[in-house]
């Protein structure tokens, strides 16, 4: 059965309001210093530690983002750590929020669809995170032409950039799960734990889980030499079940020219190349590719999902 | 009379298995102010929420405006202002602000928006309080601001469910007053209540639903005389012996029911004279005899009565 007029109006208003809501809030204004502070104390104390190398790496600029400078840890690891809080401060309230203060039914009595609601919600949130990543990264290249006294060249700011979009599309898939718990649970509260439980698994656990996971599911054969590679692969995909990993994965490709496999490689397959020397951009996206795009898939499942549960919610309380 | 504005045929919900709304058929005409009247749980809002085309109906259809709110949602919710059970804002918000948001939501042109803004407020008495934030409203001011939005769209018919839920009595006569002049105006007003005088004060016609199904439809005055068989009520405060079968005994009383010295007098007219004269003569000490004014609480009483001896 078709429905009349467009699902899409009254998405910009959605969006608007919600960004505004968004930008003022003051969980949001916590959440900006918390991360300007980390984020930019953790680029400041490594950009003294890589002047050094100045001379010798052609890609001084990127070691400001991945270096760690003890005890600080790296920017990166700082982001894939920071970003899904933000992520699920953004959206744990959305929806159930609304049933809570007894507007849901009173803003679909108005003349849009569900759809503009939760469409125009969660491009609020990835609006909100986007100006906040940006920010973030233009402060740190900021810092770094003001310190390191030299500008970051083409390809510096290129995977600079594609790092910021993995960044995002990282934030993305936090946001989405964000949104489906709020859609889930009709106590706030309970959708902010749930998100970041699934956040402290991802985060700290699954690295443990991991291995055992793996033993069991394809055990090393002692007689078969390629079973023990067999069983890195399979610990590998298991792995890159976390979104983080997928994020570190991209961010290892696009900072760190030199890397050339994420994976086990063979003696015979790197024969021939000569070691640490940088791989076009290209190249290092091609590497990536898949992990980008499951990021983006992540996104756009775990977004689908909360959009079918929340058309079948009945509006009353 | 014109054509129905709002028509219901056969409108059925089944939640899970629990018939919320069974058959309804309904046909409310325009400019009429028509009263749901049930208890907890009998289904007016279910019914509403499909009205609306909020709520997906089981089976059966409504035609709201001349359109679908199956199909044409969007048409609907356009001509229809909605004031929901409690009706919640945004709080942090000001009141100027919601109406605008809801303004923007509805489509109606930006340049016009704040004109009937203000307009809106300032029919139900919210001017002074339009830029504050909504939180410092009180439960009337909420209501009243929910009104607003609904003139503010301009709109053909208004639901209203539940409206003076947990409204003192100046806030509720105000409110009643706010009805009446949207009547005037044209618009056609479906509310749905639990609260009899309520609906009996402002409503033309009422709708007694009881699980889900529609009991009883038409005019006050109608259902008064129906239900009641037009018998008169008395209310009698006595002491004294065997007053009730002494008042039973007096010529046309049909019922006594007797309550700590309040006897509740049912008769075929207005046996005051009779009653008191049966009361004295019997040695009790009268100190009040009134008639009782028949009101749809006792429709109402009566005919769940009937519902529940049924069952």
């Amino acid at each position: 059965m078709r429905r009349e007029g467009s699902a899409l109006s009254g998405v910009g208003t959605v969006v608007l309001k919600e960004l505004a809501d968004n930008l003022t809030s003051t969980r949001m204004r916590l959440l900006e210093v918390l991360i300007f502070v980390t984020g930019a104390s953790a680029a400041y104390a490594t950009i003294g530690a890589v002047r050094d190398q100045i001379s010798e790496y052609p890609f001084v600029f990127l070691l400001i983002f991945t270096a760690a400078h003890e005890p600080l840890p790296s920017f990166v690891a700082f982001l894939g750590f920071l970003i899904p809080i933000v992520a699920i401060a953004l959206g744990f309230d959305s929806v159930n929020s609304e049933f809570n203060r007894r507007t849901m039914s009173r803003i679909l009595a108005q003349p849009i669809y569900r759809d503009a609601l939760l469409i125009g919600k969660f491009l609020a949130g990835l609006i909100t995170l986007t100006v906040v990543l940006s920010a973030l990264w233009l402060l740190v290249i900021g810092l770094g032409i003001l310190l390191l006294g030299l500008p970051p060249n083409t390809d510096e700011v290129l995977r600079g950039f594609a790092f910021l979009v993995a960044a995002i599309a990282y934030g993305g898939v936090w946001l989405a799960l964000a949104m489906l718990f709020s859609v889930v649970f009709r106590s706030a509260a309970t959708a902010a734990l749930a998100g970041l439980a699934v956040w402290l698994m991802f985060a700290f656990f699954w690295q443990m889980v991991v291995p055992i996971v793996t033993m069991a599911v394809a055990p090393p054969d002692p007689d078969d030499p390629f079973s023990a590679l067999r069983t890195i692969d399979v610990g590998m995909d298991i792995s890159r079940i976390s979104p983080n990993t997928l994020f570190s994965e991209a961010t290892l490709a696009f900072l760190s020219p030199t890397t050339r496999a994420l994976g086990p490689v063979l003696s015979s397959q790197v024969e021939g190349s000569i070691r640490g020397t940088p791989l076009p951009l290209a190249d290092s996206l091609a590497m990536v590719w898949p992990q980008l795009t499951a990021l983006l898939a992540s996104v756009i499942l775990l977004f689908v999902i909360a959009y079918v549960l929340f058309q079948r919610q009945e509006v009353r309380a | 009379m014109s054509d129905p504005i709002i028509v219901t045929e056969r409108l059925t919900k089944v939640y899970g298995g629990a018939v919320a709304v069974d058959h309804l058929d309904l046909s409310i005409d325009q400019g009429e102010v028509f009263g749901l009247l049930g208890p907890n749980g009998a289904g007016k809002t279910t019914t509403i929420l499909m009205m609306l085309g909020l709520t997906e109906p089981t089976s059966g259809r409504a035609r709201v405006a001349g359109f679908d709110p199956l199909r044409q949602p969007l048409e609907v919710k356009r001509r229809v202002g909605y004031m929901p059970d409690q009706v919640g804002f945004y709080d942090n918000l000001s009141g100027i602000v919601n109406l605008r948001y809801t303004a923007r939501l509805a489509g109606i042109p930006l340049r016009e928006i704040d004109g009937r803004i203000e307009q809106a407020l300032q029919r139900v008495g919210l001017t002074h309080a339009g830029s504050q934030a909504v939180k410092t409203y009180s439960r009337g001011m909420r209501q009243r601001l929910a009104i607003a939005e609904i003139l503010m769209k301009q709109a053909s018919v208004a639901i209203l469910d539940e409206p003076t839920g947990g409204l003192d009595p100046q806030a509720t006569r105000e409110f009643l007053e706010l009805i009446r002049s949207l009547k005037h105006d044209g618009m056609t007003i479906l509310l749905s209540s639990h609260l009899l005088d309520l609906v009996q004060s402002v409503c033309d016609r009422v709708a007694l639903f009881n699980a889900g199904r529609l009991g009883l439809i038409g005019r006050v005055n109608d259902l008064l005389r129906d239900v009641l068989g037009g018998s008169h009520v008395i209310r009698v405060e006595a002491a004294g012996h065997d007053l009730d079968r002494a008042i039973a005994a007096v010529p046309g009383v049909k019922n006594v029911a007797v309550e700590e010295g309040l006897f509740r007098v049912e008769a075929t007219d207005d046996l005051r004279p009779a009653i008191a004269r049966a009361v004295v003569e019997a040695g009790g000490n009268l100190t009040t005899i009134a008639a009782g004014q028949t009101s749809l609480e006792d429709v109402y009483t009566r005919y769940f009565e009937g519902v529940r001896d049924a069952a």
